[in-house]
């Protein structure tokens, strides 16, 4: 019983348009796992079925031991399972640490408090008292991912978290990475840029269409595999 | 002096007017709820603590507290159960369904207390008055009233921007989708605006009833001051309810005077005025 999270055969709809076929993917204790994959693949429809976002009832998603398929996403929340959206999502009319605090609502206490976030993001503390709206967009992520860390999560879900930010803001999130890993977190890091995905994860998988087309070690993986997984086509 | 009394009167009535427009901000601005029977409640209220004093002997600070007690319970009981099925992205269902409400709960009260019209004793409370100089008297019920929505306020205040409650309910007014991934139930946050709401349109109720004449059918025209005292103010600002709730009472304060007639529609067309002026009201949020 090493598996932290334990998907089989996820599917998933909006409407009558089907946006996943029979998902398999497993994340282990403290492990770091990359999903890859072109837009509209389905990578954010898999994390917000797995919260519980979206209805699941009657599927197996096992979560730390229990089946979660159904909960409701503040009771999964509770468990340990914490996301970062795409897109930020900050509260606009809260400040930065009231953006923070409320990431605690659920009431799981442990190593992650406002003040060991704001060490992780030493950029964070003289703006605390700022709203969301007034930082610049890696500080932004930065709220969000310290956000999601309050409630000392397990289990943390992370969203294009690179998105639209200059290379040296990502190096700078991706820096804090490993400072999570080491506090025993699991991760899974939804990524569209294949090298940062290869370097931080232990395990990578690749979705196309709504399906899992390619899983493996980063060194087992060969980059004409992943292109190949990546966009549906042999390429040259 | 006669200008600077008419402004007196007319800012204590705001005070008012500022609690009926309290609960309805709170609720649309957490859940862009529209509650058409808001009115409705506040007379309920109004009935509530006529049983409490009259029928009950009660003394009417007791009754009101009973009251308020009552009310932010059925508050957050009649969310979690009934309202909070029909809230979505669409705005219209709980339009329609408090609409039924309204028209349901002033035939249960037609049907439990006449077409009478009532009035709660006060205890003498309701006739004294402090005079200042010769001409200016004031009305010791309207100035603890007033006094009391500045409390109230300054409450809703101190929850929004100092407890955990209020940091949940103002996330929740930015987006409600997002907050269970915080680990705090919608359904549960959404109940506690409505019990706080409710709380406040009871003591609304509960000032009304000692205040002036009620009966059962004077609910949506307590609605509709609420709606132009909130729309006066601005959305998403807990003083603004205060000043809109101000312009109105000297609106209709000065209305009263020209002509007993003119009082109601003198607030209907400042209210016009600032909606012309700044439709999005004096004190909204950008
Ligand atoms: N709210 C929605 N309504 C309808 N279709 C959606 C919605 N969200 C996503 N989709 C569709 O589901 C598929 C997967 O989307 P998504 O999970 O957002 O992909 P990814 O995160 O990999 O870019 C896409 O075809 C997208 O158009
Ligand atoms: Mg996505």
């Amino acid at each position: 019983m090493t598996k932290l999270l334990e998907a089989r055969g996820l599917t998933a709809f909006y409407g009558d348009f089907q946006a996943l076929f029979g998902i398999d993917l497993s994340v282990d204790i403290g492990e770091t796992l990359a999903i890859i994959g072109a837009n509209g693949a389905g990578k954010s429809t898999f994390l917000r079925t797995i919260t519980g976002l979206r209805p699941a009832r009657g599927q197996d998603i096992r979560f730390d031991g229990k089946q979660i398929a159904g909960l409701a996403p503040e009771h999964i929340h509770r468990m340990g399972l914490s996301m970062v959206p795409e897109g930020r999502r900050l509260f606009p009319s809260l400040s930065v640490e009231d953006n923070l605090l409320i990431g605690a609502s659920g009431g799981r206490t442990g190593q992650w408090t406002l003040d060991e976030v704001l060490k992780l993001f030493p950029a964070l503390t003289e703006r605390r008292h700022h709203g969301g709206a007034e930082l610049s967009g890696g500080q932004q992520q930065m709220v969000a991912i310290g956000r999601a860390l309050m409630s000392n999560p397990k289990l943390l879900l992370c969203d294009e978290i690179s998105l639209g930010l200059a290379p040296k803001v990502v190096r700078e999130i991706y820096a804090a990475i490993p400072l999570i890993r080491e506090r025993g977190t699991a991760l899974v890091v939804i990524e569209q840029d294949i090298q940062q995905a290869l370097k931080v994860a232990d395990r990578v998988y690749c979705f196309q269409e709504g399906r899992v087309t390619l899983s493996g070690t980063p060194s087992d993986l060969s980059l004409a595999q992943i292109k190949q997984a990546y966009f549906g086509t042999e390429v040259a | 002096m006669d200008i600077l009394n008419l402004l007196i009167q007319g800012t204590l009535l705001g005070g008012l007017y500022a609690l009926f427009a309290a609960g309805l901000a709170l609720m649309f601005g957490v859940m862009r709820f529209i509650n058409i029977a808001h009115g409705d409640f506040i007379v309920v209220s109004a009935y509530l603590l006529l049983v409490a004093v009259l029928t009950l002997g009660l003394h009417p600070l007791v009754g009101i507290a009973l009251v308020t007690g009552l009310m932010a319970g059925a508050g957050y009981l009649g969310q979690r159960v009934l309202l909070n099925r029909v809230l979505d992205e669409d705005i219209l269902p709980p339009v329609l369904v408090t609409f039924g409400l309204s028209i349901i709960l002033q035939n249960a009260l037609m049907e439990g207390f006449s077409a009478d019209s009532q009035r709660v004793p006060a205890g003498g409370f309701d006739t004294a008055s402090l005079s200042l100089g010769s001409e200016i008297a004031i009305g010791l019920l309207p100035l603890s009233m007033f006094l009391a929505a500045i409390g109230v306020l300054g409450v809703l205040h101190w929850i929004f921007f100092h407890t955990h409650l209020g940091r949940l309910l103002r996330a929740t007014a930015d987006d409600a989708a997002i907050v269970p991934l915080m680990g705090a139930s919608n359904a549960h946050t959404f109940a506690l605006a409505t019990g706080i709401a409710s709380a406040v349109v009871a003591i609304a109720g509960t000032m009304l009833a000692m205040k002036t004449n009620f009966d059962p059918t004077i609910g949506p025209s307590r609605l509709l001051f609420a709606f132009e005292a909130v729309i006066i103010g601005g959305l998403g600002n807990i003083w603004g309810v205060l000043a809109g709730g101000i312009i109105l009472g000297v609106a209709q304060a000065i209305g009263a005077q020209i002509d007993a007639g003119f009082q109601i529609l003198a607030g209907h067309i400042a209210f016009l005025v600032v909606l012309a002026l700044r439709p999005r009201g004096l004190f909204a949020k950008s």
